[in-house]
């Protein structure tokens, strides 16, 4: 934000989303007169510290429908995402060697699952269709006696589709290779339910859901071995060692009774909002194409890719508004989305990608600005472009 | 450790050429058109207009990220009143100097516009 704008609407709720002020309020005590560290056994500060972990993992049990014992906490989804493969891929060695993902998942997994073919793992990376979702069948065809591990993320953060969860974990189940799911983008946004699922790991993060950022967990079915990534004071049941940071526990807590409560009737409201952006977007941009389900997908979330003009270019001219062209990346890097591409679509239509993810802060009024002023950039732009 | 670029990194002058592009559209009756494009996707047409070997009027339409726009923008600005062969010394580090400077991840971008200057005149000399 530049202090002189007025408020800068947020429209990337993939990326993060602002800790929510009660979530805030529950966290200040930790940092300071609650400061114990949960470990301690001797004395008052230790308690109080360890009542507070043991509260807020009952609260993220209660909303993905595990016990609370079976909830590792993490420093987030890429720690959690690591841990899962690794952990796995390592504890099982010795029965085989070949992990099935996807093309669409986030770098987490991609990037970890390329580090283990360095040390001799196989991985199959399962195409997706031209709306994004995995094949149940293929994952099925996929599996060999050698498979260790199947990691399938429920809902994909730039194109909002919903993968099979439960078909999946069916086939998991059935042949008995352990089921991971990377559901960050999910939790909060859609009713996730792990045994429903047969969801044998699940990635979590706290700041996709109103939560702080640098908390995360990792569900870990009662009796799934693990080897551990990090070790040390033996924390988390020896799975996770390092001091807990009691104060973002607390609010990612927090952040998951909000999201019980709340039953999904915010997620209902930017239903509405979104389908509203969606109709507002087609009928005022010609050569505009969804990427990602019509249907099957996260209730914020809308993909759009505009012909003939570039996703960098249309964000930079949209005013007052804070969208992405794609995953929330650490470099400049102006090729197109690996998950579109992986769609099917051509390079140059993939690089007129925006993604457009809501929240709870995002009104009516809003999305009849973003329609307005994405359709003024887009013409602009196409103005200026040599395609068609 | 580097730190991520963002948009906010151009500066005031890249994004006046992005904003506001100079000579956006096509020279009628050019003397010498080109498209070039870049490794990643990025088109630029250009057009000129040549009198007595000096480059008249310059005008460009570009498929490109907000540095490829700009520089493009400029590349027009930086062609007319040059002659033939003084065009053909510009390069694209002339472009990124005239604008001020891009960001270091966005260098590339500048590239495409040597490249449209090169094939512009490539057709000229066709003709």
């Amino acid at each position: 934000m530049t202090g002189n704008e007025e408020k800068t609407i947020y429209m990337d709720h993939h990326a993060t989303t602002p800790a929510l002020p009660e979530v805030v309020e529950a966290m200040l005590p930790y940092f300071t007169r609650n400061f114990g560290n949960p470990a301690s056994s001797t004395h008052e500060f230790g308690r109080v510290a360890c009542e507070a972990v043991d509260e807020a993992r009952g609260r993220i049990a209660a909303l993905i429908g595990a016990n609370p014992a079976e909830i590792v906490f993490t420093s987030g989804a890429t720690e959690s995402n690591n841990l899962a493969v690794r952990g796995i891929a390592e504890e099982n060695r010795r029965r085989g060697n070949h992990i099935v993902t996807c093309a669409i998942e986030h770098h987490a997994i991609l990037d970890t699952c390329e580090r283990l073919e360095e040390k001799g793992f196989r991985v199959t990376r399962l195409p997706v269709d031209r709306d994004g979702l995995v094949d149940p069948e293929a994952v099925k065809d996929a599996i060999t006696p050698e498979t260790i591990l199947i990691s399938i993320q429920f809902a994909n953060g730039e194109i909002g589709t919903i993968q099979p969860i439960e078909a999946i974990g069916k086939i998991a189940n059935r042949r008995g290779v352990a089921f991971h799911c990377d559901a960050v983008q999910a939790v909060g946004r859609v009713k996730v339910d792990v045994r429903k699922c047969g969801i044998d790991l699940m990635s979590i993060s706290a700041h996709k859901m109103y939560g702080p950022k640098g908390i995360g967990a990792l569900f870990l079915r009662a009796g799934i071995p693990i080897t551990p990534q990090i070790t040390g004071g033996g924390q988390e049941g020896d799975i996770r060692s390092g001091t807990l940071n009691v104060p973002a526990i607390v609010g990612f807590g927090k952040a998951c009774e909000i999201a019980r409560r709340e039953e999904g009737k915010e997620a209902a409201r930017q239903g509405r909002l979104r389908d509203r952006l969606r109709r507002g977007l087609e009928a005022g941009i010609e050569a505009a194409a969804l990427s990602g389900h019509p249907e099957r997908r996260l209730p914020n979330n809308l993909n759009f890719r505009f012909r003939w003009v570039d996703g960098e270019a249309i964000v930079q001219g949209v005013k007052g508004i804070a969208l992405s062209t794609g995953s929330a990346c650490s470099t400049g890097e102006k090729q197109a989305s690996y998950v579109i591409r992986a769609l099917g679509v051509p390079e140059e239509e993939a690089r007129g990608s925006v993604r457009f993810g809501l929240g709870r802060d995002n009104t009516e009024e809003e999305i009849d600005l973003v329609i307005e002023q994405v359709e003024r950039a887009v013409r602009r732009l196409r103005e200026m472009s040599p395609l068609p | 450790m580097t730190r991520p670029f963002h948009l906010s990194d151009y500066n005031k002058k890249v994004l006046d050429h992005y904003e506001n592009p100079r000579n956006v559209g096509r020279v009628a009756d050019a003397d010498a058109e080109a498209m070039a494009g870049n490794p990643d996707g990025d088109r630029m047409r250009l057009t000129l207009r040549i009198r007595q070997g000096v480059i008249e009027a310059a005008k460009f339409q570009t498929f490109g990220c907000v540095a490829a726009i700009a520089s493009s923008s400029m590349v027009t600005e930086l062609l007319r009143g040059r002659t033939l062969d003084d065009a053909l010394r510009l390069t694209n580090r002339d472009v990124v100097e005239a604008l001020g400077g891009l960001p270091d991840v966005k260098l590339e971008c500048s590239v495409i516009a040597e490249k449209a200057i090169r094939a512009a005149l490539a057709d000229y000399r066709k003709r």
